[in-house]
């Protein structure tokens, strides 16, 4: 199964995780500052910054792409409750 | 000395002038004693709603809980006709505001609404109803009606994620929403009228705006180059016409961190809370506290939550950077005081502090899993899974306890050596 390696910037870890991951799940097993509410995609409470390796997560989906500008956020930040990690190196931060 | 307002003509409510063109056509609930579940009153509240005449039409900003949307309508009718209105502003959504909307845009059905765009899904959640059309506005934009104009200022977390504040910049007069406002009945209206409300301003900031002294702060950047104002209208409580920059003021100072001036630049502080019922968990607290001690420039404190009542451990928790909890497990449950301090904790901003959790069991020992896990609820970060120790610690279990607090605090400074994991490895 492909891997992808993810790294927490506040916490400094990097976790090594299959595809089809979300970026959620990994974070708040190793104890990150990206934080969450619903997890569904709809209250923004999980923005996070993509700093690296954008396109080695899932496209955002239309309802994503309407919380994002609701909560007016900047042009690298996804929801980690809906970003799966696909592959390669992917490098995440708290907004 | 002023005259009291009035309120009612022949019986029948009547609008009170607060300028030639503002006039409030809200409602006074004496009754209430009981706010959204969290709040007391012991005198009511106040649902204020105004209106705005320009020379091009009418603007109403708020309106009132549904069940007093009789007072609101028959004060507008005092005051203006529904054909008049050309906008209807509606500061913030929660019911105590909109309940009287879906009538008035029934009367009113050429008016045009205003909503902040984050309020746009909460429109549709809480009237049910999808034929409203409405403008979603941000800080800046502006509406005009004629010789008076309308300016918005987008006010995240005050206390909703779609309130904002609306500005009359020919009157100086700053329609707040439920900023500067608190539950206090009177109906005199005007601060400087009513009687001492001190108390509930207080009150009111403490459980309502205290959560988000963060987005207080972003907000006051916008308010404060307005001043001075000639009025703020907050959307309950007294309308703020004597001083209102003190009200200002007071929100600045209230959402200032507390420890600022005691904490040097680069210094973190790390609060360890325990309660022991045989020494064994007290143990494990002083080797954490021992541990983390031993990194610069982290100010630790242990503290017994024997030893206290909650609301002071609740002002610590605001301005530190790091808690850790340290509970025995009894009958298969973390202990009551930790669980009366973790369910106090909503009236503070936890986001991204840093958390963990150590404990002595007798036979099971879930207690620490479990505060873990409502630690993550409250959105702390938990970086190192918390330690279990059965009953007496030992030596070498002193020794873990004196490294998880050594971890926690360098993690605090950032300086923990980068880590590789597999998911799998992962609980």
């Amino acid at each position: 199964m492909a891997k992808a390696s993810i790294t927490f910037e506040d916490i400094n870890v990097t976790v090594t995780a299959p595809a089809g991951t979300r970026v959620i799940e990994i974070s708040e097993k190793v104890g990150s500052g990206i934080t969450y509410g619903c997890r569904e995609g709809d209250c923004g409470t999980c923005i996070m910054k993509v700093t690296e390796g954008w396109n080695n997560l899932t496209e955002p989906s239309v309802l994503e792409d309407k919380v994002l500008r609701e909560n007016m956020a900047g042009k690298h930040n996804r929801l980690a409750c809906q970003a799966q990690v696909l592959g390669g190196t992917i490098k995440v931060r708290p907004v | 000395m002023n005259k009291p307002p009035v309120l009612t003509v022949e019986g029948k409510a009547t609008a009170v002038s607060l300028s030639e063109r503002v006039h409030w056509i809200g409602a006074l609930d004496p009754s209430l004693r009981t706010f959204d579940i969290i709040l007391k009153t012991a005198n009511g509240t106040s649902y204020n709603a105004y209106v705005v005449r320009g020379s091009e039409g009418v603007a109403i900003i708020d309106t009132v809980k549904e069940k007093f949307s009789g007072d609101f309508f028959a004060r507008f009718e005092s005051v203006a006709r529904y054909d008049e209105i050309k906008v209807i502003v509606l500061n913030h959504l929660e019911p105590d505001h909109t309940g009287a909307l879906p009538e008035l845009m029934r009367r009113a059905p050429q008016a045009q609404l205003y909503i902040s765009q984050k309020a746009q899904s909460m429109l549709k959640a809480l009237l049910k109803q999808d034929e409203f059309a409405f403008t979603p506005v941000m800080t800046g934009d502006k509406v005009s009606l004629g010789d008076r104009t309308l300016s918005f200022f987008h006010t995240p977390y005050l206390h909703w994620p779609d309130t904002q504040c609306t500005y009359l910049e020919e009157e100086k007069t700053l329609f707040s929403g439920d900023v500067f406002g608190c539950h206090f009945c009177d109906a005199r209206l005007f601060n400087d009228e009513v009687g001492d409300f001190r108390f509930s301003f207080e009150y009111y900031y403490a459980h309502i705006m205290r959560p988000f002294k963060e987005y207080v702060n972003r907000a006051l950047v916008l308010i404060e180059p307005l001043l001075p104002l000639n009025n703020i209208l907050p959307a309950h409580g007294p309308l703020l016409r004597d001083q209102p920059q003190r009200y200002v003021q007071r929100y600045h100072e209230l959402s200032k961190p507390a420890l600022e001036s005691e904490i040097g630049a680069g210094e973190k502080t790390l609060l360890i809370f325990y309660i022991s019922s045989y020494g064994n968990t007290r143990r494990m607290a002083e080797a954490i506290y021992e541990g983390a001690m031993a990194v610069d420039h982290v100010r630790v404190s242990l503290y017994d939550l024997e030893g206290s009542e909650i609301a002071p451990f609740v002002d610590l928790i605001e301005g530190a950077d790091g808690i850790l909890f340290g509970t025995p497990t009894i009958n298969g449950d973390a202990v009551k005081p930790v669980w009366d301090l973790l369910s106090s904790l909503a009236v503070i901003n936890l986001k991204s502090k840093l958390g963990g959790v150590f404990g002595s069991y007798g036979w099971t020992g879930e207690g620490v899993k479990m505060v873990e896990d409502r630690l993550r609820g409250l959105k702390l970060r938990v970086p190192i899974p918390g330690i279990r120790i059965k009953l007496i610690p030992t030596e070498e279990e002193i020794e873990i306890c004196r490294e998880f607090g050594h971890e926690m605090a360098l993690d605090l400074m950032g300086l923990r050596q980068p880590k590789m994991i597999d998911m799998a490895d992962l609980a």
